[in-house]
């Protein structure tokens, strides 16, 4: 198993650049591409590991929709390189600030870490023989049979994060001329158009 | 040394001739595919189009090929050369990327992947990059707007795309696109999925830009959309890409609603035509319908584009998808 154990490495190695080009990159364009390259490159860690399914849901989800919307924002944006660089020294403690509490915050989780001692136990008990059963049908057996109501509640929670959104940015505006579909197709030719016999020389009055 | 042939370098060896096999063919399908456009539209328009090189016009696509290899490669200034040349490359590949799945022929695949839909999917959804990548890089107006149109177009056809996938793929209980033909044995899921099969292929060719939703592109406002400032051998991998992607949205029609490599019938006479031939013939007809709707359809303006697709087909799909369930359900007929 020699080619997977390099093609791990060369993926995981190749998601490392990306993240780190995603943040050192000054021009905002350039840093999305570098997040879907890095996306792509989760994506074949979990093709890796026998995931396949999780694997192009996170292509499709991310890459596919996610990161075209980040592009399609970050496109749009009207971005002095220069001027970003000014700011730099300015918010420099602030930014070093939340590092350092992050940094010490990390270290206390994995200072404390222990493993329950049922989690192996858990870890082992629900995943089924992935010779039998594919791990589509395993995700899905997770999610609609015994998690159904929960997967019910988020898909909730993103409806109203979606009819949030919507209120947010819908605006009424009067006096706009909309096209209506359903006038247009009923509309009659007899209604609107007459056929008119014109005498020559005197024409309608 | 021997173990190094037999675990490495041979199964090497077989992936990169069985890619050869479907990229060489695929090729010229494509090249064969600009004539055959040129002439069908040029005889439904009674023209004569190009019949000048070859016989019947045939060394045209080889002639063109040349005249856009020697042609100079422009750089705009302001542009992202990088970007501005991955873009073109990225197209090309991700048009050739999909094959991999597809079979061909009972047995014929490069990858029998389990979730082989899916990958294709994925992969058709990526298109979207190559275009907006051409569109920021070029800097340019009008290759801007053509990408910004471009990733609104696409994004919301493929909402559709998948609902109508998902109605298949429950008929047919399996994300396996051999699982998928084989389950159409004996009735070809275009006939219980019908009005899905019609809303799949304008959603197809909105999602590969073709007409009448050729926006990104749309001569009459945006001089060439995002290719604008594309020239020589970047163009002309746009080109490719874009017919290649047709080739293969033909070919994913044909598998999962015309039956992929299955006979019409079961019977003597139609199953000694081997099953690339079936498969070979149903993906000509469906790109004979690409141009055919080309010659007929006026563009699509950009406000009705969008409304067809969120307000009439991502409904018509929910519903159907939910029918789909429903019956399955009842008749107990759904796949475990």
């Amino acid at each position: 198993m020699i080619i997977a154990s390099l093609a791990f490495y060369l993926f995981s190695f190749m998601a490392v650049v990306g993240a780190l080009n995603v943040i050192f990159q000054r021009n905002p364009v350039h840093s999305v591409l570098w997040l879907i390259f890095t996306f792509f490159n989760a994506a074949a860690l979990f093709v890796l590991l026998g995931a396949e399914f999780v694997a192009m849901i996170l292509v499709v989800v991310y890459v596919g929709a996610v990161a075209v919307l980040f592009l399609f924002v970050v496109m749009m944006l009207d971005i002095n390189v220069i001027m970003l660089r000014e700011g730099f020294l300015k918010y420099l403690p602030v930014g070093a600030l939340i590092g350092v509490i992050l940094l010490i915050e990390l270290a206390v989780v994995f200072g404390g870490w222990t493993m329950a001692p049922q989690a192996e136990q858990l870890r082992v008990f629900p995943t089924p023989n992935p010779g039998i059963v594919t791990n589509t049908e395993a995700l899905g057996r997770i999610l609609y049979t015994d998690y159904a109501y929960l997967f019910q509640v988020s898909g909730l929670v993103l409806l109203v994060a979606m009819i949030g959104a919507i209120v947010l940015t819908l605006r009424r505006r009067t006096g706009v001329r909309k096209q209506k579909i359903s006038d247009q197709v009923a509309r009659d030719s007899q209604d609107t158009v007459t056929l008119v016999q014109v005498p020559s020389g005197k024409g309608l009055s | 040394m021997a173990e190094f042939w037999t675990d490495f370098a041979w199964p090497g060896i077989w992936i990169v001739l069985k890619i050869l096999l479907f990229v060489i063919p695929v090729a010229l399908t494509m090249a064969f595919l600009t004539l055959a456009e040129r002439r069908i539209i040029g005889a439904m328009q009674l023209r004569i189009g190009p019949n000048v090189i070859g016989p019947f016009g045939l060394l045209q696509p080889f002639a063109d090929a040349v005249k856009l290899l020697f042609k100079e490669t422009v750089i705009p200034t302001g542009a992202s050369p990088v970007v501005f040349f991955l873009a073109p490359m990225v197209t090309f590949s991700l048009s050739l990327l999909g094959w991999a799945v597809i079979p061909v022929s009972a047995g014929w695949y490069i990858s029998n992947l389990n979730v082989g839909v899916l990958y294709l999917f994925a992969i058709s959804s990526l298109g979207v990059y190559g275009i907006v990548m051409a569109g920021w890089a070029s800097n340019s107006r009008y290759a801007f707007l053509g990408a910004m149109r471009s990733a609104a177009q696409m994004v919301s056809y493929e909402v559709s795309i998948g609902f109508v996938m998902i109605s298949v793929l429950l008929t047919a209980g399996s994300l396996n696109l051999t699982k998928v033909v084989e389950a159409q044995e004996g009735m070809w899921f275009f006939i219980p999925h019908f009005p899905m099969f019609i809303l799949f292929f304008i959603s197809v060719l909105a999602e590969t830009n073709r007409h009448p939703f050729d926006l990104p592109e749309a001569e009459s406002e945006l001089v060439a959309g995002f290719m604008t400032e594309y020239s020589s051998m970047s163009f002309a991998l746009f080109f490719l890409g874009e017919y290649i992607n047709m080739i293969a949205m033909s070919a994913l029609v044909t598998t999962l609603f015309l039956g992929g490599w299955l006979a019409p019938f079961n019977f003597i006479p139609f199953t000694w035509v081997p099953g690339i031939v079936w498969f070979a013939m149903k993906i000509a007809f469906c790109l004979f319908v690409f141009i055919w709707v080309r010659a007929t359809l006026p563009r699509y303006r950009y406000d009705q584009l969008m409304r067809l697709g969120w307000k009439v087909f991502l409904p018509l799909s929910l519903v159907w998808l939910i029918l789909t369930a429903g019956f399955l359900v009842y008749t107990g007929k759904l796949a475990n």
